[in-house]
């Protein structure tokens, strides 16, 4: 079992004043929970730029190319038919379906991967440190595991200077 | 973040952050109230009359409907065309005013997205069902099989197929990847055992990290930029399957703006149809408030001037381009035997809604509901003028015909509108209808008291 110390703000303002003030204290927490996206939290967390972006841009080329040489090759080689005598390989009316794979394949590689990265997914079981995170409270939780007293009580300390709410020590 | 001062709140009253999830959670808690009751008998009873429908067109087979030689497609695709349509005002709130930054949207998504995707379904049941045989229904996708066969790639018919279904699957995770956050509220606000475990199932472990958020956000707006494109695209292809064809009325280049156009016009009118009767039955009115309903009706100004303009467009053009079929063809739709239901389509769509000019007008509530039946009735008229009127006089006077539904055909309709109504009322009861998480994100900015001191 981890061990964990969490506090909360109220106020998604008061937050990021406190992590910047925990900050220059040298204390990082884990992890911040909140009821919906606060801006300016990944900048002061030090997140990185989500990378799924990229992931979808492979999706969406992969499935581009899928759609659009899988009408090539139906067309073409697989059994080509005469359409009142139209083109085998009519590059403009295999346009619609090669864009909604795009679309499909981007959308699903993308979610797909959110779901994985996040090891988010049905029948996922989280801890939940406070049930009031996704209704008005801004949770900092610090892992503790392996941190000696003297950092233990370091961190409640800058807890306490940085304003932060109750403090809890969670076994 | 700066807001000017005289811009109105875009939620109302006093709230803090906890008062907003109760609010938007309390139409989901304790027992429905008797107009619910009323509400799912009533479009149960109308589903069941789709039910009998269906059974007569699958058993007795598509000569239950009043279709013949001379009209092939009638109401089957007038529906299927105008559900789609509807469809398409919940990817607009969502995806397009996303990537525009309107913060009004976050109010009206979540309800407008999933009429999109219960209008979907409504809209694919219409092309299965005039298949007649059900049971082949996934000829239509291309897989291998015994006859070497594919499916013909060059037809809008199998383009259709594609769009419809990437498009609802798309909506569908982009409406789910959504609720997530507001799901995993509802989990931790349940007091009932049974209860959080299903919305904890649901919830897939949802916990609101910042790392999650920060992705969260990033997933949103990728999806709102493939989703737009996606939704014009899709009216698109429906149009072309008229415009790809050579019947005069159809064989027009400008259909796919037009299609587009009206789409979005036929979709805000069944959200505001929707939504101004929701508000009042969930008490959402801080929410949902006058300023959205007259967002939604300068959005309906604009769609339903393009739509107009492409009417007129298409009758200079006929009468411009010369061909006497083309003439006769529009001359038809306006003084044949069906241009009673072209004059409705000309009310309803370009007249009514001009209306919304007067700031009164627009920010009444009684008027904006009267105006968006109007539309949604102009809608379906639009659609069936196109269809009916193209197709009962064509090249060969020997074959005109008129055309007259039958009981299953109006049944079929019904059932849909019934299942429809249905459908959106399990999900008032089963998910927030409004993005609770998106409201607090811009509670702050635009919320009345900009600078509360909440939580005492």
């Amino acid at each position: 079992m981890n061990k964990f110390i969490t506090a909360y703000y109220n106020d998604e303002e008061d937050l990021l004043k406190g992590i910047k003030m925990m900050k220059s204290n040298g204390v990082e927490p884990l992890d911040v929970l909140t009821p919906f996206p606060v801006h300016g939290l990944d900048k002061a967390l030090g997140l990185k730029r989500s990378r799924l972006t990229r992931v979808a841009f492979v999706g969406g080329v992969v499935g581009g190319l899928v759609g659009f040489f899988f009408q090539a090759w139906v067309f073409t080689k697989a059994y080509p038919l005469n359409f009142g005598g139209k083109p085998f390989f009519a590059v403009p009316s295999f346009m619609p379906v090669t864009f909604e794979m795009t679309v499909l394949f981007a959308a699903f590689a993308m979610v797909i991967a959110f779901f994985v990265h996040n090891k988010l997914g049905p029948g996922a079981k989280p801890v939940i440190h406070d049930e009031r995170v996704t209704d008005d409270r801004f949770l900092l939780v610090f892992d503790i595991w392996e941190k000696d007293e003297k950092e233990v009580s370091n961190i409640q300390m800058a807890l306490t200077n940085a304003g932060a709410q109750g403090i809890q020590l969670k076994a | 973040m700066y807001v000017s001062p005289i811009r109105e709140p875009l939620i109302r009253g006093n709230k803090n952050y906890s008062q907003v999830t109760k609010d938007i959670l309390s139409p989901m808690a304790g027992k429905p109230s008797k107009y619910w009751y009323m509400g799912i008998a009533l479009a149960g009873a109308a589903a069941l009359m789709g039910a009998w429908a269906s059974y007569e067109t699958v058993f007795n087979g598509i000569g239950t409907w009043g279709l013949n030689k001379t009209i092939g497609w009638a109401w089957d695709i007038t529906n299927f065309v105008w559900w789609v349509g509807i469809g398409h005002a919940g990817t607009f709130i969502s995806a397009i005013l996303l990537l525009f930054r309107q913060k009004w949207r976050t109010s009206i998504n979540r309800s407008a997205e999933a009429m999109t995707l219960i209008a979907i379904a409504c809209a694919g049941f219409f092309p299965l069902i005039h298949m007649g045989r059900l049971l082949l229904g996934f000829f239509i996708f291309p897989y291998p099989n015994t006859r070497d066969l594919w499916v013909n790639f060059n037809s809008p018919l199998l383009w259709d197929v594609f769009a419809i279904s990437t498009y609802f699957a798309v909506s569908l995770i982009f409406w789910y990847v959504g609720l997530i956050p507001d799901i995993g509220t509802v989990r931790d606000k349940a007091t009932n055992k049974i209860r959080k475990a299903i919305y904890g199932f649901l919830s897939f472990g949802w916990t609101g990290s910042a790392r999650h958020w920060s992705r969260h956000e990033t997933i949103s707006l990728v999806l709102a930029g493939l989703a737009a494109p996606l939704v014009l695209s899709v009216h698109t292809i429906v149009s072309f399957d008229f415009a790809t064809s050579v019947i005069p009325g159809w064989h027009t280049t400008i259909f796919p703006p037009y299609f587009v156009s009206g789409a979005i016009f036929s979709g805000f009118a069944m959200v505001l149809t929707l939504l101004i009767v929701a508000r009042k039955a969930l008490h959402l009115e801080d929410y949902i408030t006058v300023n959205h309903i007259e967002s939604m009706n300068k959005i309906i100004i604009l769609t339903g001037s393009i739509v107009g303009i492409a009417y007129l467009t298409e009758f200079f053009m006929a009468w411009y381009s010369g061909v006497e079929y083309e003439t006769y063809a529009f001359f038809n739709r306006a003084f044949g035997p069906y241009a009673w239901a072209y004059w409705i389509m000309m009310t309803c769509n370009v007249i009514t809604p001009q209306l919304f000019w007067f700031k009164k007008i627009r920010t009444s509530l009684v008027a904006t509901f009267i105006i968006s039946i109007f539309v949604n009735i102009g809608m379906w008229f639009e659609r069936f003028v196109i269809v009916v009127t193209s197709l009962h006089r064509d090249y060969l006077p020997s074959s005109w015909t008129m055309y007259k539904p039958t009981l299953v055909e109006v049944g079929l309709y019904v059932g849909t509108l019934g299942l429809f109504f249905t459908l959106f009322l399990l999900f008032i009861r089963v998910f927030p209808v409004i993005a609770i998480a998106e409201v607090k994100s811009v509670l702050k900015s635009s919320g009345e008291n900009q600078k509360h001191a909440h939580h005492e």
